[in-house]
């Protein structure tokens, strides 16, 4: 069976900057694949070359297809939701209209959506600037998921939501990883360790790290690649 | 008191030409963070190919279907000559700001260029029904009636326009697309589709603000060069709006109207200074900015 | 940027021929603008003196636009000051050469700081906007004719029995106003060079490459975007002085409306912005050009061609905007770019 993606000695420079030096990197099908590394080494770099957001060099090939130079919008439409860094909701236009936009299919499943965020239901008219952080990283999360696509590309969606709200969270995407292949960016290691099968370290532009995420455990490991204390 | 009425009455018109003129802008910019000075030319061809089918149509059709027709015409001629700007000058250079405000520079003065090659720097004129040269009186107060035009075309394109961004799949695409244009794309859609589709509709206004400023302002008379003297107005009007912004663009444009009607009246006549209207409305912009340097309503679509 | 023995021998050869050609009288056919076939007659002097004049001015707008990477469509405004103040203190005022030139660029300074610091107030897209209304409103005050001071748009000739004899604009001093021109692409070139090369110079590169960086570093940009700013108003000033005492009559579409602004973008963007010869070079290249179409299109045997071919022929604005478009979306970098990418392939068949 394909990888849901696969990524080789994918390079990339923004301003002078080489900020992925080679990444190669093997996301399998099905579950969740966490990528750690500390601030500023590539994650959110490494998503967005992956979606054809910024310019790279390197073999990129997504759910079998060599996407090399393909515009975003091609991409996406193989079937990938994004759940960007900061979650970028349209603030000017309402959860309605932000869901709306994300339509990609004839059928979409807002009845699945509004199963897991019965919330965004009740504020459909509501413009998404006025919305909380929380609330806004569901209005991200439903428009990814919307088109019950295959593969999920899920950028740090714990960053600056209260604690009760990240372990609301963690449970949604463990229900979201039922539905699809996700590769996950994040830096709370306690929802990696809750969601994910697989974890990938990235450092300087490299990965350096494969492995199973109960490694994490070793504060050593843990220390070494992400520059945090181990998480227990 | 009916002076300053009548003053008013073509402020508003003035300023429903010059909200033609800068929304298209405002959306190109918002959109595509593109200065697009052909958009003076969008202006100029409007006014040109109104002219040419005017004039080439049979009189006995009778001037007011003529004008109709010319209008229609000077949309059509507007946003076709923005379609093809955008496939095949502005498409070659996404991701290259610079070099696509550079590439409509050069665009304006090639073709202005040309017509003036062509027409002449003298102007023509446009065939125009009689009743738009009269003025109607409301008691004391004369209103002409070409100025009756220009409004009710501002109201009617705010109004369009308002409810397709407001309302339609490819407004919602636009106003998305003016927050964050990657985002938009990263949901699948092809935002190239809109960036044509936002010229298409700026030229299109464009080309009506061109033939509607003949017939206004200047006598029925077009020109080559008028185009780019009014591009100036509506590079201001989008500044004091705000970049990107709609309602700043209309709420703007009539302010820019007003000011320079009455100054042009009122100090024009006492300092003897013909231009003093076009200074004011630079000393506005220098205000607002000095007060609000993002213009009033940046942000909000 | 390293200078190259062959940029120097390029250089002072460019030099001493440019600085000669009043003294060389050869006949030359076709190429030249003037329909005198020699190189030194007054006609083909004056476009040279032309071309000087507005590779200073392009030069000058290098600073700001290609090296600062500042879009600023207000160049125009300091050339008309530089045009206008001159003219009307030696024609209006009768004053002597000196006080009138310190008179010119004192207040081509003030200018320069005071609009500068409002336009800089906002960046991007907004700041070419306002620099392009400022313009704009400065047009219009001299086409107003304020207390009869500018002519309007009739125009005001340069007349001053105080300019010293060699200058004043008789036909027999083109050559000496020849070497003036040169004199002021000269000394302009030499003030860039120094400023461009110095660490303010890198400074003005840095903001254009990575504002934010700067800013991180602890240097604030606003100071330097306005020495930009001031140093190319100040030079477009020069240009203007040395434009009035060579034209002899200060015409507002000519000298202060907005096409001007744009063919000094042109220049440096069809030369290379933010290299130094490449904006000389662009701007030699556009006002020769632009010249040679206007004696090209004023011959007899010119009204015989077939209209589709007379028509765009003999407007040197359309053929200058249709082949800027086009080196804007062929030729990125200009011919400075086109030149360096030459040298890059030769060297490396050289070394292969």
């Amino acid at each position: 069976m394909t990888s849901a993606i696969k990524v080789s000695n994918l390079h990339v420079t923004i301003e002078g900057s080489h900020v992925l030096q080679g990444v190669s990197l093997d996301v399998p099908n099905g579950g969740v694949t966490a990528l750690l590394g500390r601030n500023g080494v590539g994650k959110t770099t490494t998503l967005k070359a992956l979606l054809g957001l910024v310019p790279s060099t390197g073999d990129v090939a997504i759910m079998g297809r060599d996407v090399r130079g393909w515009p975003t919008h091609r991409i996406v439409n193989l079937g990938v939701g994004y759940v960007p860094e900061d979650r970028d909701v349209f603030a000017g236009l309402t959860v309605e209209e932000n869901l709306r936009l994300a339509e990609r299919s004839a059928a979409p499943r807002y009845d699945d959506v509004f199963s897991l965020f019965p919330e965004l239901r009740e504020r459909a008219r509501q413009r998404a600037g006025t919305l909380s952080g929380g609330q806004q990283q569901m209005v991200s999360i439903a428009r990814a998921m919307l088109n019950g696509w295959p593969l999920l590309l899920i950028d740090e969606p714990s960053k600056g939501l209260a604690p009760r709200l990240v372990s609301e969270l963690a449970e949604v995407l463990e229900r979201v990883a039922q539905l699809a292949t996700v590769l996950l960016v994040e830096q709370n290691l306690a929802v990696v360790k809750r969601l994910a099968q697989r974890v990938v370290v990235l450092d300087h532009g490299e990965v350096v790290h494969e492995g199973d995420p109960s490694e994490l455990d070793d504060p050593l490991v843990a220390r070494r690649f992400l520059g945090v204390a181990g998480a227990s | 008191m009916s002076v300053f009425l009548t003053l008013a009455f073509s402020g508003v018109a003035l300023g429903s030409i010059y909200f033609l003129a800068a929304s298209g802008l405002s959306l190109i910019y918002g959109l595509m963070d593109i200065l697009n000075f052909a958009h003076g030319l969008f202006m100029t061809i409007g006014a040109y190919v109104a002219w040419d089918v005017a004039t080439h149509l049979p009189a006995s059709w009778g001037a007011p279907v003529l004008f109709i027709i010319a209008m229609v015409a000077s949309v059509l001629g507007g946003s076709l000559a923005a379609g093809l700007t955008e496939v095949f000058i502005i498409r070659p250079l996404y991701g290259r700001p610079i070099s696509q405000i550079l590439v409509t520079i050069g665009l304006d003065l090639a073709v202005v260029g040309l017509l003036l090659g062509g027409f002449g720097s003298n102007s023509l004129s446009i065939p125009v029904p009689l009743w738009l040269i009269e003025a109607s009186h409301l008691g004391h107060v004369s209103l002409p009636n070409s100025d009756f035009v220009a409004l009710i075309a501002g109201l009617v394109v705010l109004v369009v326009l308002e409810w397709f961004l407001r309302r339609s799949r490819y407004g919602i695409i636009i106003r998305a697309g003016v927050e964050n244009r990657d985002m938009v794309s990263a949901l699948g859609i092809n935002v190239g589709r809109a960036f044509t589709l936002v010229f298409v509709i700026g030229g299109a206004m464009a080309g009506l603000a061109g033939l509607l400023y003949a017939v206004v302002f200047s006598g029925d008379l077009i020109a080559p060069t008028q185009g780019d003297s009014l591009l100036i107005f509506a590079f201001i009007v989008v500044v004091i709006g705000g970049l990107g912004s709609i309602r700043g663009s209309a709420v703007a444009a009539l302010i820019v109207g007003l000011v320079q009607d009455y100054t042009n009246y009122y100090l024009g006549s006492h300092s003897g200074m013909a231009e003093i209207g076009n200074l004011s409305v630079v000393l506005l912009l220098a205000i607002v900015l000095e007060w609000r340097p993002r213009g009033l309503f940046q942000g909000t679509l | 940027m390293s200078v190259s023995r062959r940029g120097v021998v390029v250089a002072v050869a460019a030099f001493l021929i440019f600085l000669l050609v009043p003294f060389i009288g050869v006949h030359v056919p076709w190429i030249l603008p003037s329909t005198v076939n020699i190189i030194n007659s007054t006609g083909t002097l004056e476009v040279l003196a032309l071309c000087f004049i507005f590779a200073g001015v392009a030069l000058g707008y290098d600073v700001i636009f290609g090296f600062t990477g500042l879009l600023s469509l207000g160049p125009v405004m300091y050339f008309a000051t530089g045009v206008y103040v001159f003219d009307i203190t030696l024609t209006h005022w009768n004053w002597p050469l000196v006080p009138a030139l310190l008179c010119t660029f004192g207040i081509s300074l003030v200018l320069a700081i005071v609009f500068g610091a409002i336009a800089l107030r906002v960046s991007g897209i907004a700041f070419t906007m306002v620099t392009l209304a400022f313009a704009q409103a400065f047009y219009y005050l001299i086409e107003d004719n304020p207390h009869g001071l500018t002519g309007g748009d009739t125009g005001l000739a340069l007349v001053s029995s105080r300019l010293p004899g060699f200058m004043s604009g008789a036909v027999s001093n083109t050559r000496n106003l020849y070497w003036i021109a040169f004199g002021f692409l000269v000394v302009s070139y030499a003030i860039v060079w120094m400023v461009t090369e110095s660490a303010t110079g890198h400074v003005f590169v840095a903001i254009r490459e990575n504002e934010r960086r700067l800013e991180v570093l602890g240097i604030r940009p606003f100071g330097f975007k306005l020495g930009a700013y001031v140093l190319s108003s100040l030079v477009a000033s020069g240009g203007g002085v040395a434009y009035i005492l060579l034209i002899g009559t200060a015409v507002p579409s000519a000298v202060a409306s907005t096409t001007v602004t744009l063919s000094i973008l042109i220049m440096v963007v069809l030369g290379g912005a933010g290299t130094r010869w490449g904006a000389v070079t662009g701007a030699m290249i556009y006002v020769y050009l632009e010249q040679y179409l206007l004696k090209v299109s004023a011959e007899p045997s010119f009204a015989n061609l077939p209209s589709f071919l007379r028509v765009p022929l003999s407007q040197p604005q359309f053929l200058l905007g249709a082949i800027f478009v086009l080196f804007v979306l062929f030729v990125p970098g200009g011919i400075a770019g086109m030149v360096g990418r030459f040298r890059v392939r030769r060297e490396g068949r050289n070394r292969g």
